[in-house]
């Protein structure tokens, strides 16, 4: 074996004097960073194992680490960076595709933070929730041309519908990619709060069906865990065309997750690679996609909405108009910031467009050939807070996917090594040593908090723009002034300038 | 037993019609006059057996369970999708993409079948699905096949006629392919090894032709009396080392 040329990324620093040698921080530590010297009768640390996920710091009972970027020089550089030589580094030892996890990272423009929410002064009075009535009830799916009454007053051929009590929903992410603890929590907790999770592409495990009504199944190239009992369980169904972090590729669970439950929710043998083809070899062009949209609408009676999620690409706003056309319900953008368990580093972090200028192009395009209100939008990737929730549906969102944000609840450190299998939080990860370190019951309660909290927070931003009811806002860019941004970009968004 | 008229019926009230005799106890449907209707039996979970004369649309039996189909005619593109159980017999050809991503059942074509055949087709434990094409196949047939057998005869073919397209089973990475004849190893993708068959496989494709011969009224020893081909994946991880960490 050649020398390494790598360099370790983290430097862990332990006080000596605070430390108890207690070695909770070896025991935690799947990465094996830290171990017990015999000889020096004292705890060492093996930086180039550790990944800063925090959990030795989050657990030493004496706060004695600190972990800190390694604090290697190389010769000052703007063009071949630190990171551009190690993954060259890398890449020279072992030919391999660079793999990476969680959303692009890279330092481009968030349009979100170059949105700025309007208020009402003195003309029309703002609202205060905590007082007044205040609606979130956001309902998804086709709605008719025109509604007609039957004689019990109910609307006639309405196609069916989702209903949320917010507007967040927890984005595809497969028992497989993450923990049957993080699936549990994540759909127990869509139950209780009126919202859907989904099941991404690895089927649905058996402990997930109580909670079907609150699922959207997801159907992908590789048909995972697909079949009729599935489909029938779930309250819609998602077609995955693509994501966010990977658009044009497909998908690549490694044989090493694929252990007995989640072989068995993915019917496919124990150890081997389960692999997405990145199209879906029936589907070539919008009348492919329309052929199985009702394929399984045929197949459920017509009786589930029918996604369709796709990265924001180019041309984006075409291919939604096609979609649209195609009989969707839903259409799901993921933004080029989405995540994703695993992707390849050149892709994730070059490949798409940011969500915020595809939800404005799509919706613009969907408005002007007279589409809008034959499909609902969702879009995710990527969904920080509250207020990129509200700029989202200003923009023209009916709804948001959140998925990185959920996972960050459930105690995600953002590390970015979800590929490996050994996240120490129990969050991406099959190890059922790992695994048991997520308690659903705990997690259920930080993520109902967190959506209690975010849908708290839209109440009050709506409620200072006077508005009691988030239908009202949808769509309403004048809601919004754009601010750092060029004549382009303002035209693309639909938006002022603030000041104007 | 029941018959339905297809003619001039649109795809979506015959489906319905049909899942309505279903429901209703029905084990035998007949449908006459069957011409381009779509989706016909998708995600039927019974043990009904259709009897379709005519020509049925794209899409014919996806996400069904245990459904039974004979096609007195051609069959269409996307025939098969993801189904979990069942056995279809088409007494003509068929088209693109049949059995994508089956996971149970047996599929028997008379004829010939198009591009992209038995794509991602699946294996679990006791489910093995199998396909069985009694004529020629077009490019990609098997491509990243994960379970199940497929097994293309070339029966009656055109002098100088190959009996598969290109890019054979690229991407295979579990179950087996049986292709009576040879198969030239610039078609065949980089993950999968050509063996000739043992007595071992031999006695297995009996068994498996066995049924298919007397559903076309084929005989079975003429059908064996040929040199074989086996197309078996060289792992079941071909893309395990492709990752820089």
């Amino acid at each position: 074996m050649s020398l390494n040329y790598n360099n370790p990324e983290f430097v862990i620093e332990r006080d000596q004097d605070k430390c108890i040698e207690c070695r909770v921080c070896a025991r935690q530590c799947a990465n094996e960073a830290h171990f017990y010297d015999e000889d020096l009768e004292r705890m060492r640390e093996e930086d180039i194992n550790c990944v800063n996920c925090h959990r030795c710091v989050t657990l030493c009972p004496t706060n004695a680490l600190v972990i800190k970027e390694y604090p290697l020089e190389y010769k000052k550089n703007s063009n071949w960076t630190g990171g551009m030589i190690s993954n060259i580094q890398k890449q020279a030892n072992t030919g391999g595709i660079l793999l990476t996890g969680m959303g692009n990272p890279t330092d481009k423009k968030i349009y979100w933070d170059h949105i700025l929410l309007n208020a009402s002064q003195v003309t029309n009075p703002s609202i205060d929730p905590l007082r007044e009535p205040m609606e979130l009830k956001t309902i998804l799916g086709r709605k008719p041309d025109k509604v007609e009454f039957d004689e019990e007053g109910k609307v006639k051929d309405l196609p069916p519908q989702l209903e949320l009590e917010t507007p967040i929903m927890f984005g595809a992410m497969s028992f497989g990619s993450i923990s049957i603890n993080a699936c549990k929590s994540l759909a127990q907790a869509a139950n209780e709060m009126g919202m859907m999770y989904n099941t991404g592409e690895g089927g649905l495990h058996e402990d997930l069906y109580p909670y079907k009504d609150r699922t959207i199944v997801q159907v992908a190239s590789g048909r995972f865990g697909v079949h009729q009992e599935y489909l029938n369980a779930g309250a819609a169904i998602e077609i995955k065309i693509g994501q966010g972090a990977k658009p044009g590729i497909g998908g690549h669970l490694p044989g090493e997750k694929v252990g007995e439950e989640v072989s068995k929710t993915r019917m496919i043998p124990k150890g081997t690679d389960a692999i997405s083809p990145a199209p879906h070899h029936d589907i070539y062009s919008i009348e492919d996609l329309r052929q199985l949209i009702y394929a399984l609408k045929e197949a459920t009676n017509y009786e589930k909405p029918v996604s369709v999620k796709i990265a924001a690409v180019h041309n984006v706003a075409a291919i939604a108009s096609g979609i649209a056309s195609a009989g969707a319900d839903i259409i799901a953008i993921d933004g080029y910031r989405g995540g994703t368990g695993a992707a390849p580093t050149m892709i994730r972090d070059n490949v798409g467009i940011p969500i915020e200028l595809a939800l404005a192009a799509v919706d613009s395009r969907l408005r002007e050939q007279s589409l809008r209100n034959k499909v609902s939008l969702v879009v995710s990737g990527s969904i920080r807070n509250s207020a990129d929730i509200v700029k989202a549906v200003a923009l023209g969102a009916d709804a948001v996917y959140v998925a990185s944000a959920a996972l960050i609840a459930l105690g995600c450190h953002m590390c970015q090594k979800c590929y490996t299998g050994k996240c120490n939080w129990g969050i991406a990860t099959q190890n059922p040593e790992l695994v048991k370190r997520l308690n659903p019951e705990i997690g259920v309660e930080r993520v109902k908090n967190l959506i209690e909290g975010w849908s708290h927070e839209i109440k009050e931003i709506l409620g200072g723009m006077g508005i009691n009811a988030l239908e009202s806002l949808r769509g309403n860019r004048l809601m919004l002034r754009g601010i750092d941004l060029t004549e382009k970009e303002l035209e693309i968004l639909g938006i002022k300038h603030a000041g104007e | 037993m029941a018959t339905i008229d297809a003619k001039g019926v649109y795809y979506r009230q015959l489906n319905k019609q049909i899942k309505d005799l279903v429901a209703q106890g029905n084990d035998e449907i007949v449908l006459n006059n069957v011409n381009g209707h779509r989706y016909i039996g998708d995600g039927l979970d019974s043990n009904v057996k259709l009897i379709i004369n005519g020509t049925p649309g794209n899409d014919m039996a996806a996400f069904t369970n245990g459904v039974e189909i004979i096609v007195n005619g051609n069959g269409q593109d996307g025939i098969a999708n993801t189904m979990n159980d069942g056995k279809l017999v088409i007494r003509g050809h068929a088209g693109d993409a049949l059995g994508y991503s089956m996971r149970g059942g047996e599929i028997y074509v008379k004829g010939r079948v198009g591009y992209r055949v038995g794509i991602h087709m699946k294996g679990y434990k006791d489910k093995q699905p199998t396909i069985i094409v009694g004529g020629t196949a077009g490019d990609f047939f098997g491509e990243y096949m994960a379970g199940g057998r497929l097994i293309l005869l070339g029966l009656e073919r055109e002098e100088g006629k190959s009996i598969i397209g290109n890019h054979v089973a690229v991407g295979m990475h579990g179950g087996v392919i049986y292709v009576r004849g040879e198969v030239e190893a610039y078609k065949v993708g980089l993950e999968v090894e050509v063996l000739p068959i043992d007595e071992a496989d031999r006695e297995e494709l009996k068994e498996y032709l066995a049924d298919y011969c007397k559903e076309f009224d084929l005989d079975l020893s003429e059908v064996m009396n040929a040199q074989f081909s086996k197309l078996i994946p060289v792992s079941s991880r071909p893309y395990g080392n492709m990752y820089a960490y």
